[in-house]
């Protein structure tokens, strides 16, 4: 049997009232291991101007590399208190902010390992679908040898890659910029 | 080294872009460079799961949620999760939201004259059974006016959220209902090229989920993306 997926349309600008019911923008349950990190930033929209009805969705890894999934083959641990789910809505200046742990590397293509990194969805009217994008970290060694980053045109890396702010340990800053000199680079996985 | 099966990739036209221009708000945070191709990962294939446990079961029944029953027109909306290859997709999260039967949101931006619904929240969550099968109790909701060109309506619709077993998985849409005589005006509606995929929004009146004397029936099944036959080449 051959069915056709269901067509996407816009969130809309009232999805708090279906989707703050799941808000979740500290990551970290009981017992949770990693270098903890606070990731704020804001979305920006052509104008230049902060995205205030916008929705961004993360998914990652744990500190061990393990994503809380049955189809994760590896033999890592999985911790109770991860699930490696969050959603967190921009405020009225289009920013965002949400606390977790930076996860270990994760398999990739051709025996590979990839980089640390948080996978983005981001929702808003306006959107008639989904964008998706990656969180990756600064100063990360992997970062240099990771076979998705590689694929993106070297100019547009930076997007991708998380700024830390001087003398704010923990903290990083990323952006979302929608169009413009610096759109971030958003990625094809089909829909 | 496991291999890794990806997803499908979208018939053309049964999706839309990302730029619509008769639908004015695409303009400015549409992105104007081309997404960059890349290949399915486990970071793709996995995703949240959520078991029966993440809801309450209160929550499919949007007309029980506060002290009175709400204002409108009580129907049931129910169908089936399946995936592109007919497989049905149990444990799925499903997330609704929606306006009241006077075409108003309960959010405080919703500045549309018409009254809120003290008996009305419009937020309703499940999780698919073993057979990939929801259903909620709500009632129709109304039409109202946006600001998207002179004299705009959308048409009635309730959103719809789901993630499916993938982050690849994961949809925002919407239903409407037959007959709707705005749907042929509808820029969000008509976003998409493929007239059927278009088509597919619209639910199905339904006599065997109608409950006599109470509510009408309205079936929704939702197709998410299905995996490749074979593994991607290179993993």
């Amino acid at each position: 049997m051959s069915l056709r997926s269901t067509t996407s349309q816009t969130v809309g600008p009232f999805f708090k009232i279906g989707l703050n019911w799941l808000y979740r923008d500290n990551l970290i349950g009981e017992g949770v291991s990693g270098e903890r990190v606070t990731v704020q930033g804001r979305v920006i929209d052509g104008d230049g101007a902060g995205v205030p009805d916008a929705v961004i969705e993360i998914w990652q890894a744990n500190a061990h590399g393990k994503y809380a999934h049955p189809e994760d083959w590896q033999d890592q641990l999985v911790e109770p208190g991860f699930t490696g789910f969050g959603r967190v809505p921009t405020d009225s200046q289009g920013g965002f902010r949400f606390t977790t742990i930076k996860p270990g590397a994760v398999p990739g293509p051709q025996g590979k390992q990839q980089a640390p990194h948080l996978m983005i969805s981001i929702l808003m009217r306006g959107l008639l679908k989904r964008l998706t994008t990656r969180m990756y970290f600064p100063e990360d060694p992997r970062n240099g040898a990771d076979p998705i980053l590689n694929l993106v045109p070297s100019t547009r890396r930076s997007t991708l890659i998380a700024t830390s702010p001087p003398g704010k340990s923990g903290m990083l800053e990323w952006n979302v910029m929608l169009q413009g000199a610096n759109e971030t680079v958003f990625f094809d996985v089909g829909l | 080294m496991k291999s890794i099966v990806g997803y499908r990739t979208p018939g053309p036209g049964t999706q839309p872009n990302h730029l619509h221009p008769a639908y004015v708000s695409s303009a400015k945070r549409s992105p104007t460079q081309p997404l960059v191709q890349i290949p399915y990962t486990l970071s793709e294939v996995t995703g949240p799961t959520f078991g029966a446990e993440s809801v309450s079961p209160a929550m499919h029944d949007l007309t029980h949620q506060h002290k009175g029953e709400p204002l409108g027109e009580r129907i049931v909306v129910s169908g089936r999760v399946l995936d592109e290859n007919g497989r049905s997709l149990p444990n799925t999260l499903v997330e609704i939201w929606q306006a009241n039967a006077a075409g108003r949101y309960q959010h405080e931006w919703d500045q549309h004259n018409a009254p809120l619904d003290p008996n009305f929240t419009g937020c309703g969550q499940v999780v698919t059974d073993a057979e990939g099968c929801y259903r909620f109790v709500t009632i129709r909701p109304g039409e109202y006016p946006w600001r998207n060109h002179v004299n705009a309506w959308r048409p009635a619709h309730i959103h719809f959220s789901l993630f499916g077993p993938a982050f690849s998985t994961r949809l925002v849409t919407q239903m409407y209902f037959p007959g709707d005589a705005l749907l042929p005006f509808d820029p969000i509606f008509n976003c998409t090229a493929d007239e059927a995929a278009r088509n597919r929004l619209i639910s199905i009146f339904d006599w065997e989920t109608t409950i006599p004397a109470t509510a009408l029936g309205y079936r929704f099944d939702i197709i998410l993306r299905g995996r490749e036959a074979t593994p991607m080449e290179g993993q």
